[in-house]
């Protein structure tokens, strides 16, 4: 499922490139949004729907620390 | 009362609610610097989203969008928009989440503090401050030299015996120096006494106000036009290459007909035609490039280590796309109207106008009432302090923890000590920033912003690089660093700095070529130098690798 979702993110970064609809109007999404920008809306749906699937199904491994605690600063060690 | 007296009653009333707010999250300040400049890293998932968000979207996204759409159409949502919905939350969910991880476990506060432990390098944090601050500046001067502007331009006529000016449009107006002024000081207020959770709470009372404020006027603008529909339909009838992605040769011949029947008719054809507007299928790809500046702004690095917990990402990563639309798709399409928009039969934006970005404040002026445009203005200052405040904080973060703290002070400052000399600094760095935008009043805002994250976005593989390659090195990073600095600077002296907005690179974005040349050369010098050490290693990917 991790690699799935990857590579549905990848295949969404490919369909943004919409040329297929690049110098058409028609149709008009609710009578007014120009099907490019009603489209591009849609990525950016697509895109939260994705996200959304990564967070469930990719969640990084291996994070140094789960739960944050009020940390000293520390200013790093080198 | 004047319309300009209604705009400066609504946004006092609006700052004086800003500075209640800074002023109550001192309440809840622990007295410590990890709560001044992390909020003892305790804000939740829907603060997170909301400071994040307010943070990334300046005044570009209400008066930028609306003003690029008005000139080349609605490609610019695909351009910048769903580009941005993609590739933020991305730099959200593979480098924030870690980051703050490593942040939680080694107390860091600022990017050079990680760098400096990842890369087992004292020196590599002297490289960087100077990059990194020197791009936040400009990015600072857009949002603290638009709020002058705006407040200039919609207090005109509120105070005509106090600021007289010759400039009937500016006559009475609060003057340039004066607006500054007032921002700067009620943001330094509330980052002064809240630190990061004041500008926390105000980034998400602000991001409140200006997704509201830009849905009232789009329904109010649409309404006035007869409905969505029927503004949509003036625009095919005047303007169709508007309501595509890109012009075509047919359009370009339309145009041509339009303009020929509005010179030889002003009267009867009323609206003159705007010059159709292409994009490269390249150029379009290369802006996917742009937002990767995400992944190194110094001021969102200080936010995702504020997170409660890596769950409080969550939110955030899902939620920006959506947020991102709401915002901009009523702007566009409001751009994309104005270029068609007639009201009593005479068009709403003069036929030679030559100032995009005045295009939505043009709009809500001509057609909603001064309350809405008071409204309005104080919507577009929440977007751009709301991106000011994690600025100023970040920079005093820096010159506190990095400079003061670490280099001069070699960690012996007591936390106290932090938290005041953080204070002081923001005061300079305001006081700093001020002069400069007085000084520099007429530099071009849209340049800067473009180069200044070009300049980010060319240090992302750094970042990607120390969290997901075990093998990058200390050599290979300032490689990287100084690639990326030497690159951008010689494509900024080429494009006439930055005077030639078309500038391109081999049909792209100036962007990519400095990404390319920043990764080629991070990869090759890290695999002819020595490779980081296994302590240094382990630290980082755990003791599996």
């Amino acid at each position: 499922m991790r690699k799935l979702v990857y590579v549905m993110i990848v295949l969404l970064a490919l369909v943004h490139q919409d040329f297929w609809w690049w110098d058409r109007i028609d149709p008009l999404v609710f009578g007014f949004i120009p099907i490019g920008l009603a489209y591009q809306a849609g990525v950016s749906i697509a895109a939260a729907a994705l996200w959304a699937m990564a967070v469930k199904y990719c969640w990084p491994e291996g994070l140094v620390s789960e739960q944050g605690a009020d940390t000293p600063l520390t200013g790093g060690d080198a | 009362m004047s319309a300009g007296m209604i705009a400066v009653v609504v946004v006092a009333c609006y700052l004086a609610l800003l500075l209640v707010l800074g002023l109550f999250s001192n309440f809840f300040f622990r007295g410590t610097a990890s709560d001044y400049f992390l909020a003892s890293r305790g804000i939740g998932s829907f603060l997170l989203l909301m400071s994040l968000f307010g943070t990334t979207m300046t005044a570009f996204a209400l008066v930028g969008s609306s003003g690029e759409a008005f000139k080349g159409g609605i490609g610019v949502y695909g351009k910048m928009a769903s580009w941005s919905g993609i590739v933020h939350s991305a730099c959200f969910f593979l480098i924030g989440i870690k980051l703050w991880s490593f942040g939680a476990k080694y107390g860091y506060v600022t990017q050079i503090q990680f760098f400096r432990d990842r890369f087992d390098s004292d020196k590599i944090g002297l490289v960087l401050f100077p990059i990194l601050v020197g791009l936040v500046i400009p990015y600072l001067l857009i949002g603290v030299i638009s709020s002058g502007t705006v407040i200039q331009n919609i207090t005109g006529g509120a105070f005509p015996d106090l600021f007289p000016s010759a400039n009937p449009r500016f006559n009475g107006a609060i003057p340039y120096w004066l607006g500054v002024a007032v921002i700067c000081l009620v943001v330094l207020i509330y980052v002064f006494f809240g630190g990061v959770r004041g500008t926390a709470w105000a980034n998400a009372f602000q991001t409140i106000v200006f997704m509201i404020l830009g849905c009232v006027t789009f329904f109010a603008i649409a309404d006035k036009m007869g409905g969505p529909v029927a503004a949509t339909q003036l625009v095919r009838q005047y303007n169709p290459s508007k309501l595509k992605s890109t012009a075509t040769a047919e359009d370009q011949k339309v145009y041509e007909q339009k303009l020929a029947a509005w010179e030889k008719d002003k009267k009867d054809a009323v609206i003159k035609p705007k010059k159709p507007e292409s994009i490269a299928k390249l150029a379009f790809l290369s802006y996917m490039l742009i937002p990767l500046s995400v992944g190194m702004f110094p001021h969102l690095f200080q936010h995702w280590l504020t997170a409660r917990s890596a769950r409080s990402f969550r939110l955030p990563v899902i939620a920006h796309p959506i947020m991102i639309m709401i915002v901009w798709v009523p702007c566009v399409l409001i751009g994309v109207w104005a270029t068609s928009a007639i009201v009593g039969g005479k068009p709403i934006i003069p036929p030679n106008f030559s100032n995009p970005n005045a295009v939505f404040v043009l709009m809500v002026k001509k057609m909603t009432g001064p309350v809405l445009g008071g409204f309005l203005a104080a919507g577009i200052l929440a977007a751009i302090m709301s991106s000011l405040d994690s600025q100023f904080l970040c920079v005093g973060s820096i010159f506190t923890n990095d400079i003061v703290g670490h280099y001069l002070s070699h960690d012996r400052l007591t936390d106290r000590q932090r938290v005041l000399v953080g204070r002081l600094f923001v005061i300079a760095i305001v006081l700093v920033t001020y002069m400069i935008a007085i000084a520099w009043r007429k530099i071009g805002v849209f340049p800067m912003a473009v180069w200044c994250f070009s300049g980010f976005a060319s240090l992302f593989p750094l970042v990607f690089a120390s969290l997901y390659w075990k093998r990058v090195t200390k050599m290979g990073a300032y490689a990287c660093v100084i690639t990326a600095a030497v690159v951008w600077f010689v494509l900024f002296r080429e494009s006439g700095w930055g005077a030639n907005r078309t500038y391109l690179v081999g049909g792209m974005m100036p962007v990519a070529t400095i990404i390319g040349c920043s990764t080629a050369s991070l990869i090759l010098v890290s695999l002819v130098t020595k490779p980081p050490s296994p302590a240094t290693v382990e630290k980082f990917f755990g003791s599996k690798s």
